[in-house]
């Protein structure tokens, strides 16, 4: 069964096509960044990206899970779970940072797991066959269309989310399973909206859009083209690129304990907050925990006003109280208030 | 010799993703597909798929009937598997149903499916080019957005391409190179066309290089690439670039008209090459395009391919208990109902070795969902002289009141208008509050009243929304007084009689319906016109837009506890 496995973990590297490397990402500043951050950081909770089709925002998804470096995983676990001291180093496997796709018409049993039906009903046996959640644990769940998605399957994502638990009680099965990932979610507003109280549970949010000027435009099509004409000698090209960002992010993820936040820091986002009016206190734990998680990623101990600055947009857009009638941009009402308490 | 779409294709089909053909069933379109299928390899599958495969059959998975008799799990191969390095055909594409399609697209993304199931796992590369078989009449009729995205053509076969030997074209493809300054125009032309993703340019690029392949050129010349504007860009075109400029020539002629002449001219600029690219797409643009007024309407309708009934196999919502049937696709099995049905036999039935019960086919119990009913309002707005001037304003208010509640509830709305000679529909059935409070304020007012036509045009959306499975209420705003017939001519005798003809529609079809007599006083038109509805009349002597907001929102809450 193990040989199995690895032979056809083999086979399936082989055939898969390379995938699109991040460094090489034309644009999309803020969704990389966001991305970047959630890395560094899980506990943010998740990225939601809202905006046109086309625009790479699963390319990008993808490309950061490539760019994880790939994690020791105990052999045939279906929850991905991480080897202990006492795991006997035959059972240790190396595997990829799992990115899971949930499709939309995905039933709820097949997201939490379910009870085995095959073996409950050739075998006899109580059996739980994991869903989505257990192959999500350590890596990444994106939700293509997340705004189309049934309302009570968005709830119970963000709840595990939320706990880094998936708690599993139906037909005669009780269960729970570590379940800790990072949510991306990805639609077009256009389409259908997200209920808000769904919308300020992710963690931080962002606006792809198509570039609309020429030469970015241009840029993008002939990156995307020189590697699809040749995968293997683009990614060859963006070989150091890659390491680079690797090796940043790992140098953040070591460094992000240690981070302080002062407490200059604490008020500027307080008052942030109450200026915008934001509903609970979620507004400022999300600025604290990006800002530190910028601040490592910047190399820096200590988090300054310049970082809490710089995620504002992604981690409020979306947690301000509206009208739903009301068009007026939430990201100008963000950056209006950011310069009237926090001028730079 | 111009190569067609099908050229392209077979030259290329994972690259190019494939083809949307709209048209109904014929021999246009099988001799289309005949030509398709002689130029690709030999050994090249070609699986034709209904537009609601179950996952299992899709995918892989359980092959439940052998798994039960041999008493170990036995794996089923999917069709997506099967058909790697061929062509998967979808008949009725556009009844497609989104899980279906978003499987599909996952699989043309990654090129490889995974099913992973307790025992199994199979994993099996695909790639493989998509042709859709559209077969939609009705412009919301269409394959799933995120389909249609990912195929390079959509097209309509009208004359079948004539098949050729495409070995010299397939050895050269991989060495055929594209100019910077060219690519350059047709990311310049994609944007001039109103096409946002850059999928569609790189699909453009790819034609290009086919095309170039074909008449056997190392390097794309500007024909290959104008044919790909014409066939890749032209036909997701929003935009009209011929209508921006306001005293623009006609269109210049079809590539068709180019006489193909072997002396090069020198090569052009990219504005130069970019008018050419954009003159080519000009042949082949969408016809409503050419009507500025429909744009709007079909850039809202974009979320497509919801049609059909798609709601009759519901799988999730409220459990309505069980009933037999196969466990196949995305029916539920209810496990302890098929113990239930199989416990009584178990002293007859003889047991394999290993099993502790022998479950057969017909003991199988499959869970049965009932979802809440989504409803659909319907605003049909007299916008008329006689109404607007002190009316619209208030029957404004009210639509905007209502879809408040209709956010909260997550219900859809959509918009009529009539006024003028005729009515227009504003809004097509959405979530999207932003666009409907767009469209509202947009909402000119003033003119003669075709109430005929806005009970028609009504009618017409309800209807479409109980063929998708949806509950309509319409809710119409006038003051009954109507003075523009069916077809579009004045006179208050013919008009009142035909809009009491379409009242009595709305009536027969079965459609509920509220009538808000907008006028000052209420009037006996509008009560006519309501009875004959079978509408709920409500007069508004007074009304403010919270009374009638109310109004509705109590009828709604009726027809969904209905």
């Amino acid at each position: 069964m193990d040989g199995m496995l690895a032979a056809q973990k083999e086979s399936r590297t082989a055939t898969r096509k390379p995938v699109f490397p991040f460094t090489a990402i034309v644009g999309q500043e803020e969704l990389k960044l966001a991305l970047l951050l959630c890395a560094v950081d899980p506990m943010i909770g998740g990225v939601l990206a809202l905006g046109d089709r086309g625009t790479g925002k699963s390319t990008a998804v993808r490309a950061l899970a490539q760019l994880l470096p790939d994690m020791h995983v105990v052999l045939g676990d279906p929850y991905n779970a991480e080897p202990t001291p006492s795991t006997p180093p035959e059972q240790i496997a190396v595997a990829r940072v799992p990115v899971v796709d949930l499709p939309l018409g995905a039933s709820e049993d097949r997201v939490v797991g379910a009870l085995d039906l095959e073996r409950a009903l050739t075998r006899g046996e109580k059996a739980f066959e994991p869903g989505l959640l257990a192959r999500a644990h350590r890596g990444f769940l994106y939700i293509d269309e997340v705004n189309l998605l049934e309302d009570h399957l968005v709830d119970l994502l963000l709840d595990v989310a939320a706990s880094g638990e998936n708690v599993v009680e139906r037909e005669g099965i009780s269960l729970r399973h570590p379940a800790r990932f990072v949510l991306v979610g990805s639609g077009n507003p256009e389409e259908g909206e997200l209920r808000p109280q769904l919308l300020d549970r992710f963690g931080l949010a962002v606006d792809v859009r198509t570039p609309d000027d020429l030469p970015t435009r241009i840029a993008v099509v002939k990156r995307r083209d020189s590697y699809e004409r040749d995968p293997h000698a683009f990614l060859r090209r963006h070989h150091k690129a890659e390491e680079r960002q690797r090796a940043a992010l790992l140098k953040a993820r070591a460094l992000l304990p240690r981070v302080k936040v002062p407490d200059a820091v604490l008020e500027d986002a307080s008052r942030l907050c109450m200026a915008l009016g934001t509903d609970g206190l979620r507004g400022e734990l999300t600025l604290l925990r990006t800002a530190r998680a910028l601040a490592a990623l910047d190399g820096k101990r200590v988090v300054s006003r310049d970082q809490l600055r710089r995620i504002a947009l992604p981690s409020l857009r979306h947690r301000l109280r509206r009208n739903p009638l009301d068009d007026a941009s939430s990201s100008s009402r963000v950056e209006r208030a950011l310069a009237e308490t926090l001028p730079g | 010799m111009t190569p067609d779409a099908a050229h392209l294709l077979a030259l290329d089909p994972v690259g190019l993703g494939g083809v949307a053909l709209r048209a109904p069933f014929g021999p246009a379109r099988d001799a289309w597909l005949a030509a398709l299928r002689t130029m690709l390899p030999d050994a090249a599958p070609w699986r034709r798929i209904p537009p609601d495969l179950p996952d299992n059959r899709l995918l892989g998975g359980l092959d439940l009937t052998a798994t039960l008799s041999l008493g170990k799990p036995v794996a089923e191969h999917g069709v997506l598997a099967a058909v790697d390095q061929g062509v998967l055909l979808v008949a009725m594409a556009e009844r497609m149903a989104p899980s279906t399609a978003a499987r599909i697209t996952a699989a043309m993304d990654q090129q490889d499916i995974t099913v992973e199931r307790e025992g199994l796992r199979l994993t099996a590369p695909t790639r493989f080019a998509l042709v859709l078989l559209d077969e939609g009449i009705e412009p919301e009729e269409r394959p799933p957005a995120a389909l249609l995205e990912r195929l390079a053509f959509r097209l309509t076969p009208e004359t079948a391409p004539e098949p050729i030997d495409l070995s010299e074209a397939r050895a050269l493809l991989p060495r055929v190179t594209m100019p910077m300054e060219m690519l350059e125009a047709l990311v310049a032309a994609a944007a001039a066309l109103g096409v946002a993703s850059p999928r569609a340019t790189l699909f453009a690029i790819r034609a290009a290089r086919a095309a170039a392949a074909i008449a056997g050129r190392r390097v794309v010349a500007d024909d290959d690439a104008a044919l790909a504007a014409t066939l890749v860009l032209a036909p997701r075109a929003t935009r009209n670039p011929a209508a921006e400029q306001d005293e623009s020539p006609p269109p210049p002629p079809p590539p068709e008209d180019n006489p193909d002449t072997d002396e090069t001219p020198p090569p052009p600029s990219p504005d130069q090459l970019q008018e050419l690219l954009l003159a080519a797409a000009a042949a082949n643009l969408p016809a409503h395009l050419l009507d500025e007024a429909q744009l709007k309407a079909l850039s809202s309708r974009a979320g497509g391919g919801r049609a059909g009934a798609a709601r009759q196999h519901a799988q999730t919502g409220r459990p309505m208990g069980a009933r037999a049937g196969e466990p196949r696709g995305n029916n539920r099995l209810a496990v302890l109902d098929t113990l239930r049905a199989a416990a009584p036999w178990q002293a007859l039935r003889k047991r394999p070795p290993h099993a502790r019960i022998a479950i057969r086919r017909e003991d199988f119990r499959i869970r049965q969902f009932k979802r809440r009913n989504e409803t659909t309002s319907i605003f049909a707005v007299d916008a008329s002289g006689s109404s607007a001037l002190h009316r619209l304003a208030e029957a404004k208010g009210a639509v905007e009141l209502l879809l408040a509640d209709c956010y909260v509830r997550r219900d859809r709305v959509a918009l009529v208008a009539f006024r003028g000679q005729a009515a227009e529909v504003l809004l097509p059935p959405t979530h999207a509050l932003a666009r409907a409070k767009r469209s509202l304020a947009a909402l000119p007012g003033g003119g003669p009243t075709p109430l005929a036509s806005g009970l028609d045009a009504a009618l017409e959306l309800a209807r479409a929304e109980e063929r998708a499975g949806r509950a309509a209420l319409v809710v119409i705003m006038t003051d009954g007084r109507a003075n523009i017939a069916r077809d579009g001519t004045p006179g208050a005798a013919r008009a009142q009689q035909d809009a009491m003809e379409a009242a009595r529609a709305l009536r027969l079809a079965g459609v509920s319906a509220i009538l808000l007599d907008t006028a000052p006083r209420p009037q006996p038109a509008a009560r006519a016109l309501a009875d004959a509805a079978g509408a709920v009349y409500l007069p508004m002597p007074a009304a403010d837009a919270q009374r009638m907001s109310r109004a509705v929102g109590a009828a709604v809450q009726r027809l969904e506890a209905a």
